[in-house]
């Protein structure tokens, strides 16, 4: 019997779907079986991350309204044997699927794979509680901005109420720089604020947009900083204890300060 | 001024700015609680002090109320009298 772990945020646009592609790819390069759900109906984006989007024959709705069975409906990824991806409709809307008909479909999934990935839409909407319903775990991806910590927090009382229980933080997109000059809220500052446990810090990498481009998660990337970032994660899932890693600048000095100010770069 | 306090690294730093709005925005957001909550926070606080004072159920009020940068619970409670002996 495997574990369904969901990926919200409540604010679009923080990393949702790039942070269930890179653990899902991250916990079958463990070794890992694992299926990728993308639950926003209507806005499908994980087929396009994974690099799986011209494969794509029936969809979660084909299967859970009974077009096709579940297996037919499953992508296997490219690269690894053990990893698959359910992808969302993406010509209906979010009323297509009940709750009950997800929370069924997730438990059937759970009886073939370790680690049933589901990631969440934006929004608390219908969407939300389809994605969140058949759960066991959460995992709420931030980035340090006022917006995206205020939605996260409604997002974690909203998962409280459902009784999903201690949901961990992932803090995305964090620019150590600008945390070192006080332009930007640290760790500390927004696990002071959300009140719950970290599962881990991701960097702000330009290797996320490349590998983005080219549909390849960069969890494969031995090369990537949020890729690391990303493997450390993964081993934290499956229980292991990893330090946080170290994203530390050096000084910038008296001319990176003057050329910061004058030419007004980051 | 202002550039050379940055020029030097002194600047005030926006990320303090940031927690303190999402402090104060959280605790408004946090303060919407469910009628049940009230409900039951109301029949608790009527135990409570009936134990010490004959208050008028029917009038009173209580409620968490928004101010201007913090919230308030605003509890208007009639007493009838205060119990002998205590």
């Amino acid at each position: 019997m495997g574990i369904a772990i969901v990926v919200t945020s409540g604010k679009g646009g923080v990393g949702k779907t790039t942070t269930s592609a890179n653990v899902g790819t991250g916990l079958a390069i463990s070794g890992k079986s694992v299926v990728l759900v993308d639950a926003d109906i209507g806005l499908r984006n994980l087929d396009v991350v994974m690099g799986l989007e011209n494969r794509i024959v029936y969809d979660l709705v084909d299967v859970v309204q009974g077009y096709c069975r579940l297996k037919q409906a499953l992508i296997r990824d490219k690269r690894y044997e053990n990893l698959c991806l359910l992808p969302a409709a993406q010509t209906k809307d979010k009323t297509a699927v009940s709750p009950d008909q997800m929370k069924t479909l997730v438990d059937e999934l759970k009886q073939e794979f370790d680690y049933v990935i589901v990631d969440c839409p934006a929004g608390i909407e219908q969407g939300f509680k389809n994605a969140i319903i058949g759960a066991d775990e959460a995992i709420v991806v931030t980035t340090p901005e006022v917006s995206a910590v205020r939605d996260a927090d409604r997002v974690i009382g909203l998962l409280e109420a459902e009784e999903i229980k201690e949901p961990k933080l992932i803090l995305n997109r964090i620019r150590p720089a600008m945390v070192k000059r006080g332009d930007m809220m640290d760790i500390d500052d927004v696990l002071d604020i959300l009140a719950i446990k970290l599962l881990g810090v991701v960097p702000d990498d330009d290797s996320i947009v490349v590998s983005t481009n080219r549909g390849e998660p960069a969890v494969t990337q031995n090369g990537s900083k949020a890729g690391q970032a990303y493997r450390n994660i993964v081993r934290r899932i499956m229980g292991e204890n990893v330090p946080l890693m170290s994203l530390s600048v050096p000084d910038e000095g008296l001319f990176g300060r003057l050329k910061r100010l004058l030419v007004g770069e980051r | 001024m202002d550039f050379f306090l940055r020029l030097f690294g002194k600047e005030g730093s926006s990320k303090n700015i940031a927690k303190e709005r999402l402090r104060l925005v959280l605790v408004h957001d946090r303060a919407s609680v469910s009628p049940q909550v009230m409900q039951s926070f109301r029949e608790e606080i009527i135990g409570v002090i009936s134990k010490y004072l004959d208050i008028d159920t029917q009038r009173m009020e209580v409620d968490l109320t928004n101010e201007e940068d913090a919230v308030a619970l605003t509890a208007s409670i009639p007493v009838r009298s205060v119990r002998r002996g205590l």
